[in-house]
Parts: C-alpha cells; structure tokens; sequence
C-alpha cells in the first residue's frame, strides 16, 4: 500500500507546465505567441484529463480548445492589433487581489474535496452510480458516457444542441456569412 | 501560383484522414470516447485547415454557406424528429426503445443514439463552420509576411 504512485510526478509535471504557460500568456504582449499558448494550455489540460481518466472531456478540450478556439482567436487577431496595449500597475494589483482570494478559497475547499476515484462520494455515489449498474442492462452500450448523454440525458443534450444552434443563428444574424461585398472593400 | 507547397501537400493528406477520424468518432462513439459534438468539431476542423491553407473562398466552394445553414437546422430538427417520432410510436419524448421491436439487443437505444448524435454532429459542425466564415470572412487574407 504504501508504494509511491509515479502516475502523480506525471500529475504534477503537467500542473507546473500550465503554470508556467498560464504565467507566461499573462506577461506576454504579443497576441499571436499569446494565442498561441492558449492552445498549448488547453492541450496541456487535455492530457490532464487524460490521466484522471476523463477521456471524453479530453477529447472535447483538445477539439474545442485547442484547435476551434485557437483558429477562432487567430482569424479575430487579424481584425485588430497584433501587440497588446500595456495596463496600468493598478490593474494588475486589483486583478492579482481577485485571483488571490479566489485562489485562497479554492484551496480551503480542497480538504472537504472527496478522495479521486472514491466509490462513496457524492457524484460516484447517487445517480451516477445508477446510471453505471443500469446502463449495461438498458441501454447495452459499452460507453456510459455516452449513453448519459444520448439517452438518460437526451433531452439535455437536446437543449445543449438549440444553445448551439442559436449561437450560430446569433452570429449568422448579426455578421453575415456571405455579406455580398468584396472583402477588403473598407480599407 | 503555389506558396508554402509542403502545407499545400501535407494539409492535402491529412484533411481526408482528419474527416475519416471525425466520422469515426462519431459511429464508434457507443465504444469509445467520442460522439456527435466531437466528431462535429473535428469535422469542421477539417475544412478550417483547408480554409486557411487554399484560402476562404475555395472553402466556401467547398462548403457552401447555404449548405452550412441547411445543417445547423437540420441537425436540430434531426434531434427533435427523433423525440417526436419516439412520441408518434407511443412512448415518451426520446425514449428510444421504441424505435425497434429487438428489445433484447436495446437496438432501438443504439439507433436512437445514432441518429441523436447524427444531429448534434450536423448542428456542431455548421455552427463552427458559420462562426469561421462570418470572422474570417470580415477580415482580408492573412498577408505573406506573417505566414
């Protein structure tokens, strides 16, 4: 029992390299180098999950956050400037106070945290518990995942599909996918 | 005529091989992690990487903004249809046991699934695809300078 766990030097060695990327997107005033690290933050976090076995939330981080919202914030970038105006000193001590409290109590909360893995806690324990012993006999599909998405949530998912659908709609609306006008006309 | 040539040919290769792995993501997502919002993204990833490489206006041939649009609906009305057909088949809103008589095998459940994630992997795309071309669309080509 008490042989070390060497999975957590991977745990920990991936936590400090999204520190040191969060650490190095805050200073950085170059926004294609900052964008550019948002990708590898996400990435980094992906293969997070991956090792606390979240695979399906890693492979959703690594499609959306590293690859849709990297282009996303790439073709902004183009619209605007490619430096970041500097801040004033003041800000940066009032966000650093923010982040400091909420850090603060996030760390607080970890000691109620359940155990990772623990068979009794409060997610592991109710439903999600139900979901696990039954789906095989429901649903009959090796994926819980998948089945909870699909079928015991469904009509979850089918609001989460209108959220989607009325994002696009939204931004179809307001910009126009083909707007007619050649681009390039205004400049 | 042709700059940055080995982008040109390596995004060539894998942009099948990106689709493939998509629609794999999506079918196989009963087995493995994965399913209609992944393989959505990836999908329209796909075509994001050739809308940079060949240019904006060569992708929208490709994927025209009309087809974009048609999908985004249609995957929501793909989902929805599914509830309402569990419905007309006389059980609740996607409850999709009904949707075949085995129920030994839950095959009605795996069809149900399917099409669900059908919809959402139509909806996802098309919306991803829509909010790529209405920002990159504003903005002029990326320069040669910058590349």
């Amino acid at each position: 029992m008490t042989e070390f766990d060497w999975t957590q030097l991977l745990d920990y060695a991936l936590m400090g390299m999204l520190l040191a990327v969060g650490i190095a997107i805050v200073r950085l005033r170059n926004l294609f180098a900052a964008v550019m690290l948002m990708g590898v933050y996400s990435l980094l976090s992906a293969a997070w999950f991956v090792t606390l076995d979240a695979v399906d939330v890693a492979f959703t981080e690594a499609a959306v956050g590293a690859g849709i919202s990297t282009v996303l914030m790439l073709a902004a970038m183009l619209l605007t400037a490619r430096e970041a105006e500097p801040v004033k000193a003041i800000r940066h001590w009032a966000a650093l106070i923010v982040v400091s409290v909420a850090g603060a109590a996030l760390f607080y909360a970890v000691g109620d945290m359940p155990v990772y893995g623990d068979p009794n806690s409060p997610a592991n324990s109710y439903v999600g518990m139900a979901y696990i012993t039954s789906t095989p006999n429901e649903i009959a599909i090796p994926n819980v995942v998948t089945a909870v998405l699909a079928s015991y949530r469904g009509f979850d998912t089918f609001g989460e599909t209108v959220v989607i659908f009325a994002a696009g709609l939204g931004v179809m609306l307001l910009l126009g996918l083909n707007s007619g006008k050649k681009k390039g006309d205004e400049e | 005529m042709t700059p940055h040539l080995v982008l040109r040919v390596v995004s060539k290769l894998l942009i099948p091989l990106i689709v493939v792995f998509g629609l794999y993501v999506h079918f196989h997502g009963d087995y493995s992690p994965g399913g209609g919002f992944q393989a959505g993204v990836i999908v329209a990833a796909a075509v994001i990487l050739y809308a940079l490489i060949f240019g904006i206006d060569s992708a929208k041939r490709a994927v025209p903004t009309w087809f974009v649009k048609f999908m985004a609906a249609l995957g929501v009305l793909l989902f929805g249809g599914t509830g309402v057909a569990s419905l007309i088949l006389g059980a609740n809103f996607l409850d999709y046991d009904v949707l075949h008589p085995d129920l030994a095998h839950h095959t009605g459940q795996h069809i149900g699934i399917i099409l669900v994630e059908l919809g959402v992997l139509s909806t996802v795309f098309s919306v991803m695809m829509a909010i790529f071309y209405a920002f990159a669309g504003r903005a002029p080509d990326i320069p040669e300078g910058e590349w």
